[in-house]
């Protein structure tokens, strides 16, 4: 597998409401492992053929499942990433969108003694193409091949996984980071583990004004770089103090600047696209090298 | 949500941290009896979601219940940055010997809450913070303990705040951040607290701006919040389940992701315009969905080109296609539209576009270019 994800990654889907069930079916169609769901109460019950447990644990226990898809609503979500660290599952994959940033600070606080990685919250989730997807993005933008794909927004996302396919660009794990201040594998994290990855051959870095996640994985290539890179940077036209959708886009007084970003990069060697489009080229330009 | 003076103060009091004796006054008549009732020397202070008060004109110094009646008048009604003054907080002026600097917010590279005293207070922090790092102390406490005492003391050590006061300000430092886990805040700020002549300590001002994602379960804080005329669009959307921001240029924009909306914002800078607004539908852009956004990007009367652009993922684009259709034969727009579709379905969803009074591009930077030249001609009859 590539990295996070990949065919015998087996998944829980904690929250099978209205959006986790859509889902869930279309990543069963992909050909994820979707091995269970939780919902206390419905233990030993099934929806859409999916068989349901009262617990987390008790879903581990029984499935043997590595990885969870969390849908639910975000008062409640707190509770539901704990119990899914507290169960020591490998990877948690958190759609949410809206969880207050207290909570989301008690979680990273207990992910650092926990063995558990996640991704989000939200964001799309991760797809390693052909083998399994985990969100909620839309399958077939995605192929299979040797570009890694960090990116802190959805169908931007989309956008850009769809002109690297339509270039012939495959990629191996497109990862979701999610567009919150505070989320479970920050860009550095996700660029570290597709630097490490031997499947990918090339990094595309897509990231977003606020906060300084891009500066610090500009850092880390520069210093541990193993392959080339390409990035963008979206909200390059966007005000100081404006909150541009995502909670964590914000430019706050001199800090989370675009400019901040692509002086970053640029400074690492590593080509800032001005626009999606110009994506694609640059990576095959990188990749010629 | 930003929270005015007066409610962070009261808010901090009840966590029992020492404020000077104040009260609100909607009128000079009130500030009047205000000032009269502390008898003592007060403070007149504009109560607006602005930074910058003080340089504005918004705070005045009185020495009797008449002066504090005369800097009421003053203030109440003028403009600071755009925002109309509608109260005044009447407190009784400290008696400063000197000034610190105690916040909390969050550190995002650090995934924690940081603490930081300073004992340059009274100016703003950033400019501290850029010219002289080394005067503010701070501490990244754990979000699951909370500032603990030897945290506290670090801090107060750290700043280097003199022997006397060092106790009250750790206790301070302490109870500021229970005041930020109550009240799920993104910001909570002293500044300046002040020492005393007396040698006490007390908060001079006081910012809490609180995470609107945590409203649900701060019932008494969400009744706080306050609308200003021109958030009333920002509102409006929110309800809706969009995301909204006005801005100063002439190209409306429509998306549907936070990002690529974001990007399509770039997209018409590059092409040499500027936009006037950021508006994310969010999933599943269906006809009410698309109405409802052109409504609200048209209520902008600098708008002169709206661009729509969706990629289609679980949303088929032939179905924003016909959303966008029936719209647009229902309520003709006042200006012309761009649309660019692309994903799912994109190119049945532009074959339906095609006699449509509208122009489709199939690329963002094609759009962006043609949204912002029509943008530039001159207004249709």
């Amino acid at each position: 597998m590539s990295v996070l994800l990949g065919r015998e990654t087996r998944v829980i889907v904690q929250g099978l409401g209205r959006e986790g069930r859509f889902h869930a079916e279309r990543m069963k169609d992909y050909g994820t492992k979707v091995v269970g769901g939780t919902k206390p109460g419905a233990g030993g019950t099934s929806i859409d053929g999916i068989p349901m447990f009262d617990t987390v644990a008790r879903a581990v226990d029984a499935t043997g499942a590595d990885a969870s898809i969390v849908f639910v609503p975000a008062p409640a979500a707190m509770d539901a990433l704990l119990e899914a660290i507290d169960a020591q599952i490998e990877l948690v994959i958190a759609i949410t969108e809206g969880i207050p940033i207290a909570d989301m600070l008690k979680v990273a606080a207990v992910l650092e003694t926990a063995a558990t990685t996640l991704v989000g919250p939200n964001g799309p989730g991760a797809i390693t193409p052909g083998q399994s997807k985990i969100g909620i993005m839309p399958a077939e933008n995605f192929s299979r091949g040797g570009v890694g794909f960090v990116s802190r927004s959805g169908t931007l996302t989309y956008e850009i996984a769809d002109l690297l396919t339509r270039a012939g660009l495959g990629q191996s794990t497109c990862i979701g980071v999610g567009g919150d201040p505070v989320v479970g594998l920050p860009t550095p994290d996700a660029v570290r583990l597709l630097n490490e990855d031997p499947e990918t051959e090339a990094i595309v870095i897509v990231g977003e004004i606020g906060g300084s996640a891009e500066e610090r994985a500009a850092e880390y290539m520069r210093s541990e770089g193993k392959k080339p890179a390409v990035a963008f940077i979206a909200g390059r036209s966007a005000p100081p103090g404006k909150r541009m959708g995502h909670a964590g886009a914000i430019v706050s007084g001199n800090q989370g600047t675009a400019e901040s970003k692509v002086r970053a990069f640029e400074e690492a060697g590593i080509p800032v696209a001005n626009a999606p489009s110009e994506i694609p080229r640059l990576v095959k330009k990188a990749l010629r090298r | 949500m930003k929270l005015h003076e007066f409610q962070a103060k009261q808010i901090l009091a009840r966590a029992g941290i020492p404020i000077p004796d104040g009260h609100v006054a909607v009128s000079p008549q009130e500030a009047e009896a205000a000032a009269k009732a502390i008898a003592a020397p007060v403070a007149v202070k504009a109560q607006v979601h602005a930074g910058g008060r003080g340089k504005a004109g918004g705070i005045k110094v009185a020495k009797s219940p008449g002066e504090a009646k005369a800097a009421a008048g003053a203030i109440l009604g003028m403009e600071i940055k755009g925002l109309r003054v509608e109260k005044v907080y009447v407190e009784r002026a400290a008696d400063v010997a000197s000034e610190l600097y105690l916040g909390i917010t969050l550190d995002r590279d650090r995934r924690r809450p940081v603490v930081m005293l300073s004992t340059v207070g009274g100016v703003d922090i950033e400019e501290v913070a850029a010219a002289r790092p080394e005067a503010i102390a701070r501490g990244w406490p754990s979000p699951l303990l909370g500032l603990l005492p030897f945290e506290a003391r670090a801090l107060v050590f750290a700043a280097e705040v003199a022997p006397a006061q060092r106790e009250a300000v750790a206790d301070i430092a302490r109870r500021l951040y229970r005041v930020y886990g109550e009240t799920d805040a993104t910001l909570v700020e002293i500044n300046p607290l002040f020492v005393q002549k007396d040698g006490s300590v007390l908060a001079g001002d006081a910012k809490l701006d609180v995470d609107d994602n945590a409203l649900f379960r701060l019932p008494d804080l969400a009744k706080l919040k306050e609308v200003s005329a021109d958030e009333e669009a920002e509102e409006k959307a929110r309800a809706l389940g969009f995301s909204y921001v006005q801005l100063d240029g002439d190209v409306g924009i429509i998306g549907n992701g936070a990002g690529l909306v974001m990007a399509t914002l770039d997209a018409v800078r590059n092409a040499g315009g500027r936009a006037a607004n950021f508006l994310d539908v969010g999933g599943g852009a269906k006809e009410a969905v698309v109405k409802a956004a052109l409504e609200i990007v048209l209520s902008n009367p600098r708008v002169r080109s709206v661009m729509i652009n969706i990629f289609g993922g679980i949303t088929r684009g032939d179905e924003v296609a016909k959303g966008i259709l029936d719209v647009i034969e229902a309520h003709p727009p006042r200006v012309p539209l761009v649309v660019r579709l692309s994903g799912t379905e994109a190119e049945a969803g532009r074959r339906l576009l095609v006699d449509a009074p509208l122009e489709s591009r199939e690329t963002m930077d094609e759009a962006a270019a043609e949204a912002v030249r029509l943008a530039k001609e001159p207004a249709r009859a």
